[in-house]
Formats: C-alpha cells, structure tokens, sequence
C-alpha cells in the first residue's frame, strides 16, 4: 500500500511539469498583454512595466525563472491584481470555493444516493421513472439557466433568501449551493440506480435473499457499498471541478472563489494567475484520482494495491 | 416502455420550456417594488439635509463594476478604481456633487500671469487618517513618486504638464528635476511646460493624490492592504475582501469630518450587470454601476423613480483604418459610409438608453468649447443618403462592384447590436456587403494597434478631463492610441500650437479648427454621446448628475423613509 502511494506521487511529478509547461506557453501565445488597454500606454511606461514584471527577458528565461517561483510555492505576483500576489489572492478564494464545493458535494451524494437507491428498488415501476426523468432534467438545465430563475423566485418574487453575494450564513449559501448540487444530485442518482440495478442481480445478493435477511440489511450492508463504486470514480474529477469553483455560480451569486480566475485570469492575460489556478486544478485531481483508487481497495475486497508479483 | 418514452419526451419539453425561459430571464417579471419613499428633503443652514430626516443607519452599498485592479492612486486605471480613491485621498482640488472643481487639500492658490507657476496653499486642517498633517513635501514626494520610471504608473502621463516629467518618465531626468517645490511647511509650488488651462481639474484625478511616505516606506506595495492604507480623504479603508466587498470608514481626521454623514460605505464589485441589477432590487444596493442593457423601457416604465440617465463625456465612433485600402487615400468612401448610417435609429432602436446621436468626436457641454459646425448634421437622413451614393459611385463602387468590407468590434452584446444595425444600414443605402468580425477584447486591441488587418472598427472614448484636447490628441500621428494612423502635418501642429496657447479665447478657435480638420478628413464615423446610467435608491440625496459622472460619497446621505417618519 505504502509502496504503492510512493509510486503514484512519483509519477504526478512529470504530470505537474507537462500541464505547467504546456499552460505557461500556451497562455503566452494569445495575442495582447497583461497592460494592453484602450488607454494606450506611452512606450516608455509599457517598458517600465515589462521590466518590473519581467516580460522583456526571453520566454525560456521567463520559463526557468517561474519554475523555480513553483518549486518554493510562490506563484509570482498578480499582473492584474497588482496590490496582491497569487499566493494571496488563492487563499482568499481557494476558502470561498472549498467551502461551496464541499457543502454542494455532500448535499448531492446525501440526496442523490438515497434516491437513486430507492429508484432501483422500485426498477421500471412509474415512481422510478418519475424519479429519473426529474434527474434528466436536473442534468439538462444549465447552471446559468437555473440560477437566474432560482433568483427570480426565491430572492426578487418571493423575498425570502438575498440575491448573492458571500458570507458564511445560511441564507446567503442556499442558493448557490443547490445550483452547483443539482445536476449532480440527478447525476449521482442515475449512476446510483444503474449500478444498484447490476448488484442486486447478482449472485451473492441472491444467496442474502435466499438466506431470508430482511432487504433492509440486504441494501444497507451488501449491495450499497460494490454499488458506490461508479459514484466515487465520477466523485474524484466530480469534486477537484466543483472545488475549484464555478464560473457561471460564482458571476450570478458574485461569489469570490477561485472559478472566475480561470476566465478573467485568462481574458486579463494575468499569466501568473491563471497558471497558478491551472496548477491548482492539476494538483486535486492527482489528489482526488489517488484518493478514489484507496476509496476502491476499501468498498471492493477484490482490488488491492500491494506489489502485484505478490498477488497475479 | 411506451410509459418511458412519453415519460422522457416529458422531460424533454419541461426542458425546452425551462431553457426559454431562461433566455428571457433578462425581461423581469412584474413584482412588488420594494423602494421606499423617502421623505421630502429640508437643508439646515450649512446646507446640510436636517437630522430629524436622516435615517438612522447612515451606510451605503455602491454597486461598482469590476474588482478595483489596484488602491494605489498612483498606479491605478479605470472608473470603478477611481470611484472609490475619490473617497480615500482628496487632490489639491476636488468636486462638488454637480461635478464643479473647488478647493480640496488646497485652501486656495495663486496663478503666475504667464499661467505657468501654480503656488497652493494647503488646508490647515488637512490630517492623514492617522493624524499627521498633510504637508507640501508630501505633495513633492507623491508627485516624484508618479514620474519614476519604476513606479511604472499606467497614468503617469496625467502630471506631463508639469515641468521635466516627460523626461523623467523616459529616464532623461532624476525625480527630483520635476517641477514642484515646497516654499513651506504647507504651501506648494508647481511649475509647468506650458499653460494648461485644464490643470486644476487635473488635480481631481487619482494620480495627483498625494501617499503617506512613511507607511509606502514601511510596508511597501501592502500599504494598501486594510491596517496598512493611510489616506488623506473623506473616508478610511477598514476591509478589503476582494471580489467581494471593500468597506470604508468616515475618517474621523479629515478636514471636513463635520460635514461627512454616510458613516460606512461598502463598494461591491459586480463581473456581471443582471447579478448587480437582482441585488439592487432584492434591496441589497443603493446605487448600481450600471444597468442591464436593453432594459431601458422596463426601467422606464416600473423603476422611473430609481433610473438615473445623463451625457458622459465621451463618444462612441467607429474609425477607419487609413493606412490599408479600402480606405487609405479614399475620403469619399469614408464619407459615403459615413452619411450612410441612421444615428437616430441606432440610438432609439439598438442602443436604447437615451443616448444622444452626434456627428462630433467631442461630446457637448464643454463650457469653454464651441464645436465646428458639420454641415449633415443639419440634412434629414433622405439627404445624408442620397449623398452617401453619389460619393459611394464617385468612389467607383456600385451594385456590380459593391464595396467589401470588415467591421470589427470586441465581445459585448451592445457593440454587436451596433454593428449589426451599421451593417444592415450600409447594405440597404449603398449594397456594401460586410463581414462582421467578433475579436475577443485584448486581440482587438492588438490588431487596432498594428493597424495590419483592420478596416473599419468601433472605438470610443471617455475624456479623462473637461477639455478637447483629450479628444484631440488621440489622432496625434505618434499617439499610441491612433489606431486610424491618421498622419497629418497641419493637425499635428495645431495639436502643438494648442498646447502653448495662453490665451482661452485663441485656444478654443485652434481646438474647434483641429476638429473640424479631423471630421473633414472622415478619420472616424461618430456614432453616439455616451450616457452614464444606473439605478439609485430614492432616498440617497446629496449627488447631482454631471458630465464627468463622479459621485463622492462624502455629499450624499440616505433619508428616512415617508412611513418611518409618520411614527
């Protein structure tokens, strides 16, 4: 197991360099620079400005110099946000994101579990196909579609929550977090029901039956947790998206988190804060990846990760 | 499985309909207004709104565009930047709440009869927020400050009148050449190139403000964190959350702390207009940055009280890239284009915010301003157009050989309706055919400046001070922002004869002769006068529209509402 770990964060170092490497010069090309404006600047001040960001040595220097920033975690000031460097600027939306990430994640797998549970045991019934038409629609209508309407009713009609805006208080969360929750409730609860559908045909659901165990237990101790196994490899890249934030939630609410970053960052040409919100993403979904491989070992006794001439 | 067909063509619908509706979430519903009425507004005898009318919580919540990039006055650009420095530092002039330049950090000033030396003479009671007087050397210090070249100040072209800055911007010259001076403990001497008769309406924008050396010297670039930021204007920095919120605090210290009622006003950044727009009406905001565009009649018709609409200055134009056919050499094609579009349907129909059509590069209001006359601006359209197709023939274009052109314009809703409409009119008047080029903003801006693939693309400009001459310079040959690479001798000449005129009179005939040059030669088509609009809570008093659209929160107060004074 140890061993096995070791070997996975050995090899997301080469991963990290190749998306560092690639981003860095690909976010380069894009025509225009961080101090273009419709303001023109006069050409000695364009100059000063490169100088004091560096922008006049020659990319490869530029390369060299920014990996050595990575290498002691320093992202390198902000070219737009010039009172804070990126370091400052992920730790006050990285919080934001987490937060909003973790509370929608948790609300979906606590509703869209049970109902894609109960979905399969009442397979090809009308509440089943009710349930999962609903989802349908859950994974159809886009974010953008359904914050403005869930801001019409619940903030403007009916008066009852604020209309964005951040703070930890339940009311201001309500919203934004149901949006982001949504499609993956509905999503959650499909690949629920389908792999739910494929246990409980199994043998050694048959045999519990046979043993004459009451479904309850049936469902609860035996069929749930080979079940959640298609849920949790959608959870791992699921989560390091939704962590890091949503562009559309986070515009409507005017939510700080990091998600707007990756497009203002990238229409801003703020190179540094689009890289460091790049590197940011990579990082969780190594983690997350990594972390779902060890969930499986855990919820399927017939995945392990000891040295494989041991085992095959 | 014939219940789970229509059970999904259902779904499918509810879909559909859902996604419609969406689309048209822009249209509000009909709701209960929640604006209260205020009370009618009484002044006591310093001019000051009568407290038994206040209401009791004195806090205001400005909507205000985009995340300020930066709160050093020094290095910053852009309106909602400026909006809030105008409440943290105070020039040596400031603005009344109708937009007039009065005494600020300066109590008053003398003016050399050559209109070259400006000595000021600062308020006594000028206080940082930490309570150290504001003194002529740090007026010195702020203003080197802004011409070293590694400050790298976006701006720092605001002070070129000053004597030696242009050169201490290009290294030529030490900081401490530029032409400012300390005579005193509290007075201020400035010397410049030239007289510029704009010059105290300088010292309102952000970049003449004056910095506290020692917290600059102690915390370097974090001195505009909260804690750190010490300022010299109305009201103190107290929390900075970013794209969130920005709170600020009354400085307890400031000159005129008697007169300040708002005691807290919080600056919230929108990256989105419908987002500010449902914030405003869910009660969260007293006043927004802008509104949603093509809502104007709903605003119109159900938010009257709250829409506040009046001319900017500036001006929305498209321009002619004169260095590459079609274009170059070609006065009568531009012409042609020119007279070919209707300003007043673009106005009425596509734009729709009132704003005013204009044949000008120069908005109207400029008190010491007569603008040239343009002689279609006096024509009904039938006439602009049948002289549109004589010059478009002259040109040697016709429905056989017609006119292909690119219009480009950056990513916005409104910049295409425009384009779009412009098409369509230069179509149906003259049989040009025009491809529409959509460039995301940073790629447009390159291309206008290399001028190698533009045609004809939309520009516009906002002055940054009440003179011409901000409008006039663009089209310098060697101004970086002359992406038409207009280049005319004549024009650049009366650009310099302007700036060394001393007498208003003579300047005012140069600048009016310079434009009507400009227009002659179609280096651009105007389209329209820019309005600045937004939404305003009824009961914040204390602010006045006015062309520069600059709003200190220190004037206004919020009144109580009609029911809470009948208790």
């Amino acid at each position: 197991m140890i061993n096995y770990s070791l070997k996975r964060l050995a090899s997301a170092v080469p991963t990290l360099l190749l998306l560092i490497t690639v981003a860095f010069f690909m976010i380069r090309i894009a025509p225009g620079g961080p101090f273009d404006s419709e303001r023109a600047l006069p050409p000695d001040i364009e100059a000063n400005l490169a100088a004091k960001y560096h922008l006049d040595e020659p990319l490869v220097m530029q390369y060299g110099r920014y990996l050595w920033q990575i290498v002691r975690f320093d992202f390198g000031p902000s070219f737009h946000y010039l009172d804070w460097s990126v370091n400052d600027l992920i730790a006050q939306g990285a919080p934001v994101s987490f937060t909003l990430g973790f509370l929608a994640l948790l609300l979906a797998l606590l509703i869209g579990v049970p109902v894609g549970t109960w979905a399969a045991m009442r397979q090809n019934r009308l509440s089943d196909y009710g349930v999962m038409s609903v989802a349908m629609i859950g994974i159809s209508v886009p974010n953008f579609v359904m914050a403005p309407i869930l801001i019409l009713v619940f903030a403007i009609v009916l008066g009852w929550l604020p209309a964005g805006g951040w703070e930890l208080s339940f009311s201001r969360l309500v919203l934004p977090v149901v949006t982001l929750a949504l499609p993956m409730i509905a999503y959650i609860a499909r690949i629920t029901r389908a792999s739910m559908i494929e246990v409980l045909h199994s043998p050694f659901i048959r045999t519990a039956r046979a043993k004459g165990m009451p479904e309850k237990t049936i469902i609860i101790e035996h069929a749930l947790k080979p079940a959640l196994l298609p849920v949790i490899s959608y959870l791992g890249p699921a989560a390091a998206a939704i962590l890091t934030g949503s562009v559309v939630v986070e515009r409507i609410f005017t939510i700080p988190g990091i998600g707007s970053y990756f497009v203002q960052g990238a229409l801003n040409r703020d190179y540094t804060l689009v890289m460091g919100v790049v590197i940011l993403y990579g990082v969780l979904i190594i983690i997350f990846n990594f972390i779902v491989d060890l969930l499986y070992a855990w919820l399927d006794p017939r995945i392990r990760y000891e040295d494989s001439e041991g085992r095959s | 499985m014939r219940a789970l067909r229509v059970l999904l063509w259902m779904a499918l619908l509810v879909t559909m309909l859902v996604a419609c509706g969406g689309e048209r979430a822009s249209e509000p519903s009909a709701q209960a207004q929640r604006l209260a009425t205020p009370v009618a507004l009484e002044l006591d005898a310093q001019g000051l709104p009568l407290p038994s009318l206040l209401a009791s919580e004195q806090v205001l919540h400005r909507g205000n565009g985009e995340e300020p990039q930066t709160l050093d006055p020094h290095l910053s650009e852009g309106v909602p930047t400026a909006n809030l420095l105008r409440d943290l530092y105070e020039g040596l002039t400031t603005t009344t709440a109708d937009g007039r330049v009065v005494p600020g950090a300066a109590a008053h000033w003398d003016v050399s009869a050559d209109g070259l030396t400006y000595t000021f003479y600062l308020d006594p009671n000028g206080r940082w927020s930490n309570g150290d007087p504001v003194t002529a050397a740090d007026f010195v210090w702020s203003w080197q400050r802004v011409v070293t070249p590694d400050t790298a100040g976006s701006y720092a072209r605001m002070l070129a009148p000053v004597r030696n800055a242009e050169a201490i911007l290009s290294g030529q010259l030490e900081p401490q050449a530029l032409g400012v001076e300390a005579l005193n403990e509290s007075t201020f001497q400035v010397r410049l190139e030239s007289p510029t008769p704009y010059f105290l309406e300088l010292l309102t924008h952000p970049t003449s403000y004056p910095v506290h050396r020692p917290s600059i010297e102690a915390h370097g670039s974090a001195h505009v964190r909260p804690g750190n930021l010490v300022s010299n204007g109305a009201y103190r920095l107290v929390d900075w959350q970013v794209r969130s919120r920005i709170g600020l605090e009354r400085n307890p210290h400031y000159r005129e702390h008697a007169r300040v009622i708002i005691e807290r006003v919080v600056y919230f950044p929108f990256e989105d207009e419908n987002a500010e727009f449902n914030r405003f009406r869910s009660g969260d905001l007293h006043w927004t940055y802008q509104v949603p565009s093509g809502l104007f009649q709903w605003l119109q018709d159900n938010m009257g009280e709250a829409l506040s609409v009046s001319p900017w200055f500036g001006t929305y134009f498209f321009s002619f890239n004169l260095t590459r056919p079609p274009f170059e050499d070609n006065r009568e094609l531009r012409q042609a284009l020119n007279l070919a579009i209707d300003r007043d349907i673009i106005t009425q129909r596509v734009s729709r915010f009132g704003e005013l059509p204009t044949f000008h590069l120069i908005p109207p209001g400029l008190p010491d301003y007569r603008p040239p006359e343009v002689e279609a601006s006096n024509w009904t359209q039938a006439e602009r157009e049948e002289e549109a197709r004589r010059l478009y023939w002259q040109a040697g274009y016709s429905d056989d050989q017609p006119l292909v052109v690119e219009l480009r314009y950056n990513t916005s809703e409104n910049h295409r309706r425009i384009a779009v409409a412009v098409a369509a009119m230069w179509k149906q008047v003259l049989g040009v055919r025009t491809r529409l080029v959509n460039e995301e903003f940073r790629v447009f801006l390159q291309n206008r400046s290399q001028r190698r693939v533009t045609e004809v693309f939309r520009a516009g400009w906002i002055g940054d001070y009440q003179d011409a001459f901000t409008f006039l310079e663009l089209f310098h040959s060697e101004h970086g922002r002359n992406d038409a690479g207009y280049n005319n001798v004549h024009f650049d000449q009366l650009l310099e004869r302007i700036a060394n005129e001393r007498v208003p009179a003579r300047r005012r005939n140069l600048m009016a002769e310079a434009e009507r040059i400009l227009l002659a030669d179609q280096v651009l088509l105007p389209v329209y006068v820019y309005v600045s609009k937004r939404l305003v809570d009824p009961r914040v008093v204390g602010w006045a529209p006015n062309v520069m659209d600059q709003h200190l929160t220190r004037h206004m107060a919020v009144l109580r509402t009609a029911e809470q004074a009948d208790d």
